[in-house]
């Protein structure tokens, strides 16, 4: 393993314990609800950007497969009362599904049209979702939270811990696809897709192998939602906002690298967290915002372009 | 049956309607491929300035969607001199960013109404609101019958716009080749800046519709994200009888669905007919393009 590899996963190994020690430290429960949804943010914002970063296709349908996570439990914990691995697990597999579906559809678009597209099929679920009467339907639904597993006293901070686990899982997925070949053909069909084709990239397996991981990994991500919450409805787990918000952070930390949506992320949900308690949710929007137009307009490469040109001209100047 | 034909007949006038509120969309995103996910927030912002001055003054709607036109329009002429400076003037990758800036946007605003006018719904007061028109067994509100009319004028004023002015020809001209026209010694860029502000002034009588048709609150651009892109990708880039057209198709859709299944699963029929379009005639019913 090369040395960056290592340094990585003993990055990873820190952050969990740290993650674990904190479940234990911690008395107060606010930072576990807050936690949990920065977390959440992060491995949705990184999934994102295996296809929407390094593929170059936008997906909008982010709250499709975080809503469709969601709404996988659900209907699990109704119908057999299923433990939280299984509903991951299953939600992963749906969302697999749905990015191969999603892959298709890049045959026939490309561009803004893909993304519309994407919108498209949100709502469809969506619609489908608030029909359905066995998960709640329009009005939502209740769900009861199964005693917790030790070593947890609390089932808040179990699932802070498991997305914390699931953050480690899309950020090591997503780095290895960046280095491996899969990452260097991703970036040359985001570059010309005619180009890549013909100099013998295997662009459609590409595509939808990164739909399909990229799906499974959103989708896995909603699954705990379920339970954080403790009740879901078709509005809140579709909402148009994830959607804007997992854009917003992986444009804003950049999408060259693994570690620009991380960054991103964590910027962004942890003042969307502050400003929604000291000051109200629709200033939370606002922020999103301004935030979004700042960025794409000052900064079209995010922070980690910025890092970047910066070093760049200092080694300039040494070298003249 | 005859629930039938009145669906059909609500179907045309909302459709009509649908065709108003999209015609702006038709000129940026169609003519001049903006990717303007922020207009259903213009729209909604240009329903709420009917809004202040029907509450205020007791003008009637459409002539306060006259009133605000000529500050729409200048609105649209900095909006588009925005993207033109941040996106387009320096090339790569401007539909993305801007998908990206326009939905940063339509936040923004979303969030300034709702901070100006709080979450609560608003209505505007006028003659032929609430009053409906007997004919046979049907009962047809007098405000679609107005949206009708209105939107059916809008749409030719602006086909003619388009096809018999100078302005409107170079327009045109800009969304087939701009390199041509920059050959011919104009400017694409005023072109497409003005043609940006034509597709915001038209909002001015869209929104006055919209308020119109049913009440407003801050957040139902999200819903017309999918109606009006639907609407003017069904029509094919550009064309503005394909549009009304589209949005009449849609709008029988709709009513149809309302009357066959209810309202639930009104919203999936945009984005179906939508998916649809986009996958077996990616050019749309009337397209400007092979």
């Amino acid at each position: 393993m090369k040395r960056s590899g290592i340094a990585f996963w003993i990055g990873a190994a820190v952050f969990l314990a740290a993650a674990f020690i904190m479940t234990k430290v911690v008395g107060n429960q606010y930072p576990f609800f807050a936690g949990y949804v920065i977390l959440q943010f992060i491995a949705l914002a990184v999934a994102w950007s295996i296809l929407g970063g390094y593929a170059g296709y936008v997906n909008f349908g982010t709250s499709a497969f975080f809503g469709v996570g969601v709404y996988s439990s659900v209907f699990l914990v109704k119908a057999f009362g299923a433990p939280l691995p299984l509903q991951i697990l299953t939600a992963a597999a749906v969302g697999a599904l749905m990015g191969f579906a999603l892959g298709l559809l890049t045959l026939r678009m490309q561009g803004i049209f893909f993304s519309i597209a994407t919108i498209a099929l949100t709502i469809i679920i969506e619609t489908a979702v608030t029909n359905w009467r066995f998960v709640g339907g329009a009005a939502g639904i209740q769900i009861q939270r199964p005693p917790v597993t030790p070593p947890f006293d609390n089932y808040v901070q179990m699932l802070f811990f498991v997305q914390a686990l699931l953050v480690v899982l899309a950020v090591a997925v997503s780095r290895y696809i960046q280095n491996s070949w899969i990452g260097r053909g991703l970036q040359a069909l985001k570059d010309d897709e005619l180009a890549a084709e013909c100099s013998g990239v295997p662009t459609l397996r590409l595509k939808l192998l990164a739909c399909v991981i990229s799906g499974a990994l959103l989708c896995a991500v909603g699954a705990p939602s379920a339970m954080y919450l403790q009740f879901a409805n078709p509005e809140s787990a579709f909402n148009l906002n994830y959607s804007v918000s997992t854009l917003a952070m992986s444009l804003i930390g950049g999408t060259a690298h693994w570690s620009g949506p991380i960054i991103g992320a964590v910027l962004l949900s942890t003042t969307q967290q502050l400003l929604t308690v000291t000051i109200s949710s629709e200033v939370n929007v606002l922020v999103l915002g301004v935030m979004l137009v700042l960025f794409v307009v000052g900064a079209p490469e995010g922070i980690i372009g910025l890092i970047r040109r910066i070093f760049s001209s200092r080694n300039e100047g040494k070298e003249s | 049956m005859d629930l039938l034909l009145d669906a059909l007949v609500i179907g045309v006038l909302l459709g009509c309607f649908y065709g108003a509120v999209s015609l702006g969309l038709s000129v940026s995103f169609g003519l001049l491929d903006v990717p303007h996910v922020a207009h259903p927030a213009f729209l909604v912002l240009a329903s709420y300035g009917v809004f202040i001055i029907n509450e205020h003054y007791g003008i009637d709607p459409l002539v306060a969607g006259l009133l605000i036109t000529p500050l729409l329009f200048v609105f649209g002429l900095a909006a588009y001199r925005l993207y033109y400076e941040t996106f387009e003037k320096r090339g790569s990758d401007a539909g993305v960013r801007g998908i990206a800036f326009f939905f940063g946007v339509a936040f923004i605003i979303e969030v300034l109404i709702i901070l100006q006018f709080g979450v609560d719904q608003r209505v505007v007061t006028a003659e032929y609101i609430g009053k409906s028109w007997r004919i046979a067994d049907m009962r047809i509100p007098y405000r679609m019958l107005v949206a009708f009319a209105v939107a059916a004028a809008l749409t030719i004023v602006l086909t003619l716009y388009l096809s018999r002015t100078f302005m409107g020809r170079a327009i045109r001209a800009v969304a087939q080749d701009q390199e041509a026209l920059r050959l011919m010694g104009a400017n694409p860029i005023k072109v497409k800046q003005w043609a940006f502000g034509i597709a915001t002034a038209v909002l001015g009588i869209a929104g006055a519709l919209l308020i119109i048709v049913a009440p407003v609150d801050p957040t139902l651009d999200r819903a017309y994200i999918g109606r009006t892109f639907c609407v003017v990708v069904m029509a094919g880039l550009g064309s503005m009888s394909g549009t009304l057209v589209a949005a009449i198709i849609l709008g029988v859709a709709e009513s149809i669905v309302l009357t066959m299944f209810g309202a639930s699963w009104a919203p999936a029929i945009s984005f179906a007919l939508l998916l649809g379009v986009l996958a077996v005639r990616p050019q749309g019913l009337f397209g400007r393009r092979s």
